[in-house]
């Protein structure tokens, strides 16, 4: 429990390089690394053969294909083995006709999910909550949601997620509340009081100042 | 191993690639492209074919070891 306790307190966070792994994963041994270049979501699921969890991998299927056209790649893992991780997604399948195209890490030493901060000893001590960890290109967590072992995930949310950081990254811009592709986008905000003032006259939809956005 | 079976012999994963490597592809990205497979994949399974003796690795580039032909060939 108390060296649960240690390593939780060393989670990452936003903007640092994502933990390096080497893992067993359902499609052999995968290196963070082997994802260098495309985007990757790593998301945890507390157990195999488990309702919510089944719901979420199907789910994580149906978009798997919107995400592969934005460049993303998906790795699921739970603290679970490897044949049972193939037992079950045979299972789904078999069960539901929908067949998950991503690999799975069996992190049964919870390497994955200690250095990820999965484990939360309130919820469980021995399975993972759902995380979802969205990595860029070069390596570094953009984005860390947690969600209960209660509750599914929602996939739009993860699209708009990928498509607003794509957007911010690609137009130096920041995304509003609610924010979806086709929507006005929101300007950085000025930080002298020369650009603020400049910023009025630019042409862009301002309520005031620091609140400006415009069409890409 | 996802590109070598338990009996030695190249999945057909495996074998997509030590046939884009017999095409001359020598990148994982080319590999990648040339196999069909996800460029992740391909890096993992490079590491195995070189670790088996069917591939082998010149820098960040790889090619079909004579082993490698063997096994297409049989």
């Amino acid at each position: 429990m108390e060296e649960v306790k240690e390593q939780i307190s060393h989670m990452p966070r936003i903007g640092e390089p994502a933990p390096a792994f080497e893992a067993v994963t359902t499609h052999g041994k995968l290196k963070l690394d082997d994802f260098k270049g495309s985007w990757l979501i790593l998301f945890s699921h507390p157990a195999d053969f488990t309702p919510v969890c089944t719901t979420e991998f199907i789910a994580f299927s149906e978009i798997y294909p919107e995400l592969q056209k934005r460049g993303v790649e998906l790795l699921g893992l739970s603290v679970d083995s490897v044949s049972s991780h193939i037992a079950w997604v045979r299972n789904v399948e078999e069960k539901t006709k929908v067949k998950i195209p991503f690999p799975i890490i069996a992190d049964l030493n919870k390497e994955v999910s200690m250095a990820y901060g999965m484990i939360h000893p309130g919820q469980s001590k021995t399975e993972t909550v759902r995380c979802v960890f969205i990595i860029d290109p070069n390596q570094i967590i953009r984005t860390i949601l947690y969600y209960p072992l209660t509750t599914g995930r929602n996939m739009d949310e993860i699209l708009r997620i990928i498509d607003a950081l794509q957007t911010t990254d690609k137009n130096a811009v920041a995304t509003p509340a609610n924010w979806r592709p086709g929507d006005m986008v929101v300007v950085p905000p000025p930080n002298t009081q020369e650009m603020a003032e400049e910023r009025l006259k630019q042409g862009y939809e301002c309520t005031d100042w620091y609140l400006c956005k415009k069409k890409l | 191993m996802a590109c070598i079976s338990p009996d030695g012999k190249p999945t057909e994963s495996g074998t997509k690639m030590l046939r884009a490597l017999q095409a001359g592809s020598g990148s994982p990205e080319e590999i990648a492209k040339e196999a069909g497979l996800p460029l992740f994949r391909v890096r993992s399974g490079l590491r195995e074919l070189n670790e088996a003796g069917l591939a082998s690795q010149k820098g960040d580039r790889y090619e079909l070891s004579p082993k490698g032909g063997e096994v297409l060939g049989a």
